[in-house]
């Protein structure tokens, strides 16, 4: 058995040698398509990760008017400006937005912090809004139980009074699930039409090498050559050229996603979104892609077996 | 027990003329046995359907304990290991040496470096061509060639040889050594049966004949005759 395994390896190897230029077009062919299918699908594990994760991080912002002031216990006495009176108000809208059904939590959001954040992503320029000066307004930063409730939820928050407005990043996130999908789509159309010529190429080369070896063939048949053994040379060619196949795309994707990674993290992170690690993705995705490479290739080496070695 | 046995088997061609017409005979153990006929009169699609490169259409047939009718496709490789066959164009590969040719056909079954070793030397000994064992094919003459095809065809020791005209290429001295190996394999215990255009040969060494003509059997004698002008 094992001694066969290692004469039907370098039979499939003589077999790349001899067919030359067929091999280099068919691995070629491969190579091709692999780089694209990678490609994709890196786009699409990450866009649809990354619209995840928007998807569950919508926060409804609900600004306040500017003369409520929910959170203070205690206000300037409208009737004397130099007394404080409890706040008859204190948590009214609070309350009032715990009540709207769907609603998951509610946190509060001053101004001054909003800033601070602001000062944090944008530069220090945002500091000459210290203080009074201050243009933003409190919130409330609602979470919705689903994401299918956060638009219902929006709508009946900012009908509450004293809410100024309240929003959501509705329109950015339906935009990127139509590019996501829109991606998806044609992605896959294209690695499939790409998939159907590489395996049309690799069955070429087979079939090259089964009529060059028609007579022994044909003998092997004569003396009573198990069709298994027969086959095994030819589906490892296959195999040899997905495989050869799959080595320049997976450097090439490798190479890319650490670069879209490192450029594209930052923008990301400041909205708590993440791509795929490299350290995990890379291994993950240029594995897929051998594999998806030798799938190509024996199934190459299978359709002209079925057409050409009638056995 | 009969080694070959056909009864009323019948052949098409995917054209619809047919080749064989209930084919009936048994062949014992050990029996030498010339089929003989014009050319076209479906001795070679006899001879195929022996060995299961053809399929029988109707009737029932067994060779060496494998039935042809139900034979499936994965066992007609044990059928094969039962049966050797020689053509007339010897189908040597020509880019291996004598050695290589015969051991391939050991190798491809599975057997052991030190099993090939041996009986490829015992059958190059049987052919009488040890001292040929690196040449290539091309280096030696037509009889030689078709020395080696019969010890490669033997090289799994067979139960049956089955040769195809196997001195049609050949010269009458070469023809003459090919019978002698043949008979020398026959007296061994292997049953021949041998397709043949060779008067002389059939009507000096005596063994049974089968004329086939039409796609029938028209005589069937113990140490007949050719019978043809041919």
């Amino acid at each position: 058995m094992i001694r066969n395994f290692f004469k039907h390896l370098l039979e499939s190897l003589k077999n790349l040698k001899r067919n030359g230029w067929m091999t280099v077009a068919a691995v070629s062919s491969v190579t091709i398509t692999l780089v694209l299918v990678g490609l994709f699908l890196s786009v699409i594990l990450n866009t649809s990760k990354i619209s995840n994760g928007i998807e569950n991080n919508v926060r409804i912002v609900a600004y306040m008017k500017l003369d409520v002031h929910d959170q203070e216990t205690k206000i300037q006495d409208p009737k004397d400006n130099k007394k404080t009176i409890n706040n008859p108000d204190h948590l009214k809208i609070y309350d009032s937005i715990k009540k709207v059904p769907n609603v998951k939590t509610v946190e509060f959001s001053s101004k001054e912090a909003q800033l601070k954040e602001l000062t944090k992503a944008l530069g220090n320029n945002w500091n000459l809004f210290k203080g009074d000066a201050n243009p933003l307004y409190d919130a409330y930063i609602v979470e919705a139980d689903k994401p299918a409730n956060v638009k219902s939820v929006t709508s009946k928050i900012s009908k509450l009074s004293g809410i100024e407005k309240a929003t959501y990043g509705g329109a950015n996130t339906a935009k990127l699930f139509q590019i996501a999908q829109g991606i998806r789509t044609w992605g896959t159309a294209a690695a499939a039409l790409l998939i159907f010529v590489a395996i049309f190429l690799i069955s070429n080369t087979i079939r090259i090498t089964i009529l060059s070896r028609q007579r022994e063939i044909q003998i092997m048949r004569l003396v009573g050559a198990k069709n298994g053994y027969i086959r095994w040379p030819f589906f490892l060619e296959g195999a040899w050229v997905g495989l050869l196949g799959s080595i320049i795309p997976g450097l090439i994707v490798a190479w890319a996603y650490r670069l879209a990674f490192v450029s594209l993290t930052p923008s990301l992170q400041s909205q708590k979104l993440a791509m795929f690690a490299p350290k995990e993705f890379i291994p993950a995705i240029v594995g897929l892609m051998a594999v998806i490479g030798i799938l190509i290739g024996s199934f190459g080496a299978l359709l002209s077996m079925r057409r050409f070695l009638k056995i | 027990m009969s080694i070959i046995k056909l009864s009323n088997v019948s052949k098409k061609y995917s054209n619809g003329t047919t080749a064989l017409r209930n084919i009936s005979l048994e062949i014992e153990p050990g029996e030498f046995t010339y089929i003989v006929g014009p050319s076209g009169a479906g001795k070679s699609t006899f001879i195929k359907l022996l060995y299961r490169e053809l399929k029988i259409d109707r009737g029932s047939g067994t060779v060496a304990q494998y039935d042809l009718s139900k034979l499936k496709r994965r066992d007609v490789p044990m059928l094969r290991r039962s049966v050797g066959v020689v053509f007339q164009d010897y189908k040597l590969l020509p880019k291996k040496t004598v050695f290589e040719n015969i051991s391939y056909a050991m190798e491809v079954i599975g057997k052991s470096p030190r099993e090939i070793k041996k009986r490829v030397n015992e059958v190059l000994d049987l052919v009488g061509l040890k001292h040929k064992i690196r040449s290539f094919p091309n280096e030696l003459s037509g009889g030689e060639q078709q020395r080696v095809a019969i010890a490669r065809s033997i090289a799994n020791a067979p139960k049956v040889l089955i040769a195809d005209e196997p001195t049609g290429n050949l010269d009458p001295e070469n023809s003459w050594e090919i019978m002698n190996l043949l008979e020398k394999i026959n007296l061994q215990g292997t049953t021949i049966l041998m397709a043949t255009h060779n008067s002389q040969i059939v009507n000096t060494l005596k063994h049974r004949v089968i004329a086939i003509e039409n796609g029938r059997i028209v005589r069937d004698q113990e140490e007949g005759v050719y019978g043809y002008d041919d």
